[in-house]
């Protein structure tokens, strides 16, 4: 309820900062992430290579360690270590997309860059900034989670139609960790504050039922890592991959959607406080 | 030593204070230096020391322990390994100083000529550009082998060491495998414009090799052109030797071809950044 | 009045950067901020920029509130902040192109808008060059032409010209001489006093979040400076007690003795005459200079910590 209150307040001071905008807030998204795309027309190497690591992972672990591993039961039915792996791979990349962009390159806009300085001396406002930057992040992450469905598909690692859900799964785990991880970087104060970032991501990475199922951990650990966002974006992948959509699935979509918004609300106030003093 | 006063140099020469001098050989340059990077090491050896311990550490756990849990294969098929857990160890262990070492060589060794221009800095001085190196190469070898000799201490109760002389030598394998990083990835950064192409080392060079020279899986088990390929990289001989040690499967044939490939490798890389690095200064 | 300040206050934690200022600057005036480091004007700029909420008094820019309207008022200013904000990812022109985008101009507008603009600030041919490799001098006048994209009704430029070479600063001079002479409202901070004596209408001198004085350039050097002044050195390293015992001795000479590091200053209405009686009560100075009194002057005289009258 608080929460909610505060969004409304948000809302009548963003309409009151806007009165008299020439900028729409859908030309104000649309701008920003127009600009990204210039500033990586010189850069397109990077974007292309750019979904190449969960590629390289699926190879590694899921076919070379893959052919040690015999397989895992999902859905009552045992799939081989690749199909396995695949969805998890899927899922650690959109987040580890979404970390890059909220995290590193977003507190060198902030701190150094003065970009978002120079955004707000125009029309733009703090939340264009915030939902503009979300925007490319998601909208690369979207291209990327394509491109990996498409190898997925080719090496026969898809048994279900609700795949192509995968990839509007794989934006909302970017808008969750997008969200989430702008807030944190906003309270950031040096490069060496990341280490947390490291800490906190590196096991959610190997530990989110990524490579193995949680049936390895101890009752009380499972259920921690249940709660974790990957987690929940990992298994909506693999429900989606493997044609096992339940109710859970939706529960992890609700989920991962509530993370995202909180996370922004909470970056335009930071925003205001950070950028409009 | 004597010093001749030599008047108008500034109103602190007075003529018992003695005269600088230009360093006697490379490496009292870069002696001259370790205040320099001690300092460094001072301030930032708190930043990124937690994930350097840690972040092999939840590998080996997740991957050897967990994963390795669901994995029982005869000890043929992992290169003399008796559980994937003591197969990926040692794998491990190269293979994250490898990103340690690339991650020190990359952007701070840009920032001595790009941003901080630390290096001009240096270069302002007496010191000549193989001391500056040398200087730098040295602190990272020292500083990683510290992380791995923890990193050794953490691995020896899982034991994926057979002999304790073993993981021993595992360790000292591993400052083969920082120089044959640290001085080819110094000189490349060195004489970089962009540093946007590092996101290429990392995605196109050190991912890959992360991946796929034999940490993880057996070369073997890779088709036969990419074995080959697997089998040039550094990081392959680096772990090949590391789990020779570990294990107890040495062979002094192959091992001598991994020491001989990796000091190559390092001199090769120093020629180069010593080069590429008056290149870049000396203009 | 486009913009009107009464009582404005900024603090940041405790720290009370301006104290409750006055300020009015009607249409087409050229309006300066003169002061010391940390005297609060960047502060200042930067709530009239309407980037930064006042602590306290009232504040319309153009009629509006920058609380309610800050977009709006945004739309119609034009700012070059004192240190620069260009786009280091973004080519010259692009930075000017997508920056006028941000306003919502029209893609066509903005790309003519983009040519007049290089021309203007004479970096047409670096046209394609990215930021980063641009001089300091060029960046500050790519932020200067990046400020006027949106032909904006005032412009406000934090200390324009810090940086720029001699020629540099008069292209910059030129070039707002004529945006002057075309109405456009001026404001502006700087640290050169011959800068604010030939571009500023009106100024006022901030020291310590206070405005303490304020008038046209000639007024405030009528009233708080004198005629001509004579500078007087006496050798290298003379020590500030050194400079102390002279002061004494020429006190009773002119009108006020400034003494500085390295100099002597002696305000009169005759500055040659004075350097006679100088020079009667047997001082000899190593070198002489006598000139007219300029905003330099007031500026000392405001915010100078050591005054021997
Ligand atoms: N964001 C901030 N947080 C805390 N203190 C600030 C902030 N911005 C300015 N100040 C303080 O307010 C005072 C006035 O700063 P301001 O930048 O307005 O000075 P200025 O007159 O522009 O000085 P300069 O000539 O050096 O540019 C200074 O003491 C400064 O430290
Ligand atoms: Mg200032």
């Amino acid at each position: 309820m608080a929460l909610f209150t505060a969004a409304v307040a948000g809302e009548t001071a963003r309409r009151a900062a806007r009165q008299g905008s020439p900028v729409s807030a859908v030309e104000a998204t649309r701008l920003l992430v127009w600009r990204n795309m210039l500033a990586y027309r010189r850069h397109w190497p990077i974007f292309v290579t750019g979904f190449l690591e969960p590629v390289f992972y699926l190879f590694s672990i899921g076919v070379g360690v893959g052919a040690l591993v015999t397989g895992f039961e999902v859905g009552g039915r045992t799939v081989p270590y690749a199909e396995f792996v695949a969805p998890g791979m899927l899922a650690a990349s959109a987040m580890n997309g979404a970390l890059y962009d909220s995290t590193f390159n977003f507190f060198h806009k902030l701190r150094f860059g003065k970009l978002f300085d120079q955004m707000l001396a125009t029309p733009l406002t703090t939340m264009d900034v915030a939902r503009g930057e979300l925007s490319w992040s998601l909208i690369r992450g979207g291209i990327y989670a394509a491109a990996f469905l498409l190898v997925m598909v080719a090496m026969d690692l898809v048994s279900s139609w609700w795949a192509v859900l995968a990839v509007p799964a794989a934006l909302l785990i970017g808008l969750a960790f997008g969200g989430i991880c702008m807030a944190l970087t906003t309270f950031m104060r040096s490069w060496q504050d990341f280490e947390y970032v490291t800490l906190a991501t590196v096991p959610m990475f190997l530990f989110s039922a990524t490579f193995f199922p949680v049936s390895a951990f101890p009752e009380w650990l499972r259920w921690v890592v249940e709660c974790t966002p990957l987690y929940r974006g990992v298994v909506l992948i693999r429900e989606l991959c493997t044609g096992t959509v339940g109710w859970g699935s939706a529960a992890s979509v609700v989920y991962l959607v509530v993370l995202g918004l909180v996370g922004l609300v909470v970056v335009r106030r930071r925003l205001d406080r950070l950028l409009l003093a | 030593m004597t010093t001749t006063p030599r008047p108008g140099t500034g109103p602190s020469t007075s003529p018992t204070s003695p005269a600088s001098t230009a360093p006697g050989s490379v490496v009292d340059g870069a002696l001259r230096l370790a205040p320099y990077w001690a300092t460094v090491l001072r301030r930032t050896w708190k930043g990124g020391v937690i994930s350097a311990l840690v972040t092999p550490l939840l590998y080996v756990v997740a991957m050897g322990v967990l994963l390795g849990g669901f994995i029982e294969v005869a000890p043929g098929e992992l290169e003399g390994a008796t559980s994937y857990l003591a197969f990926v160890a040692p794998g491990l262990l190269a293979a994250h100083v490898m990103t340690l070492v690339i991650g020190e060589t990359t952007y701070p060794v840009m920032s001595g000529v790009k941003w901080h221009k630390t290096f001009f800095a240096m270069h302002a001085t007496p010191l000549g550009i193989g001391s500056i190196v040398l200087a730098n190469v040295g602190f990272i070898l020292l500083r990683t082998l510290v992380v791995s000799a923890f990193f050794v201490a953490v691995l020896a109760p899982f034991g994926v060491f057979t002999t304790w002389w073993g993981a021993v030598l595992a360790w000292a394998t591993q400052a083969l495998v920082i120089g044959a990083f640290t001085t080819p990835v110094f000189a490349f950064a060195a004489g970089l414009q962009d540093e946007t192409a590092f996101a290429l080392v990392f995605r196109l060079g050190m991912i890959p090799m992360f991946l796929f020279s034999g940490a993880f899986f057996p070369v073997g088990n890779l088709d036969a052109p990419l074995e080959v390929v697997a089998r040039l990289t550094p990081l392959w001989h680096g772990v090949d030797l590391t789990r020779m040690f570990a294990l107890g499967t040495f062979e002094l044939g192959p091992a001598l071809v991994h020491v001989a490939y990796l000091v190559a490798l390092t001199a090769l890389g120093w020629w180069w950044a010593v080069r590429r690095l008056r290149a870049r200064m000396v203009v | 009045m486009l913009i009107h300040a009464r009582g404005l206050r900024k603090t940041f934690g405790d720290f009370e950067a301006v104290r409750g200022i006055d300020v009015d600057v009607p249409r087409g005036q050229a309006f300066g901020f003169l002061g010391p480091n940390g005297a609060g004007k960047s502060s200042t700029m930067r709530m009239v920029a309407a980037v930064s909420p006042p602590t306290g008094g009232t504040l319309r820019i153009l009629g509006m509130d920058p609380a309610e309207q800050s977009s709006a008022i945004k739309a119609r200013i034009g700012v070059c902040p004192q240190e620069d904000t260009l786009d280091l990812e973004l080519s010259v022109r692009d930075n000017l192109y997508v920056y006028g985008r941000y306003f919502g101009l029209p893609r066509k507008e903005v790309r003519a808008r983009v040519d007049e603009l290089l021309a203007f600030v004479q970096l047409g041919e670096k046209a394609d060059a990215m930021v980063d490799d641009l001089s300091g001098g060029m960046k500050r006048r790519l932020t200067i032409a990046r400020s006027l994209i949106n032909r904006p009704e005032i412009l406000l430029l934090d200390e324009p010209t810090t940086g720029l070479d001699p020629q540099a600063r008069h292209v910059v001079w030129d070039r707002l001489f004529r945006l002057k002479a075309q109405g456009v409202t001026l404001v502006l901070t700087t640290h050169y006093m011959d800068e604010a004596e030939q571009l500023c209408d009106r100024l006022v001198v901030m020291d310590k979040g206070h405005i303490v004085a304020e008038g046209s350039p000639l007024e405030l050097i009528r009233a708080h400076a004198t005629r001509e002044v004579a500078e007087l050195r006496f050798g290298a390293g003379g020590a500030q007690a050194e400079h102390e015992a002279v002061a004494e001795q020429v006190a009773g000479l002119a009108d006020r003795v400034e003494v500085l590091p390295d100099r002597l200053l002696l305000y009169s209405d005759d500055g040659e005459r004075t350097l006679a009686q100088v020079h009667a009560a047997g001082l000899r100075p190593t070198t002489t200079l006598v000139r007219r009194a300029t905003l330099e002057d007031v500026f000392l005289r405001l915010t100078g910590r050591t005054l021997v009258d």
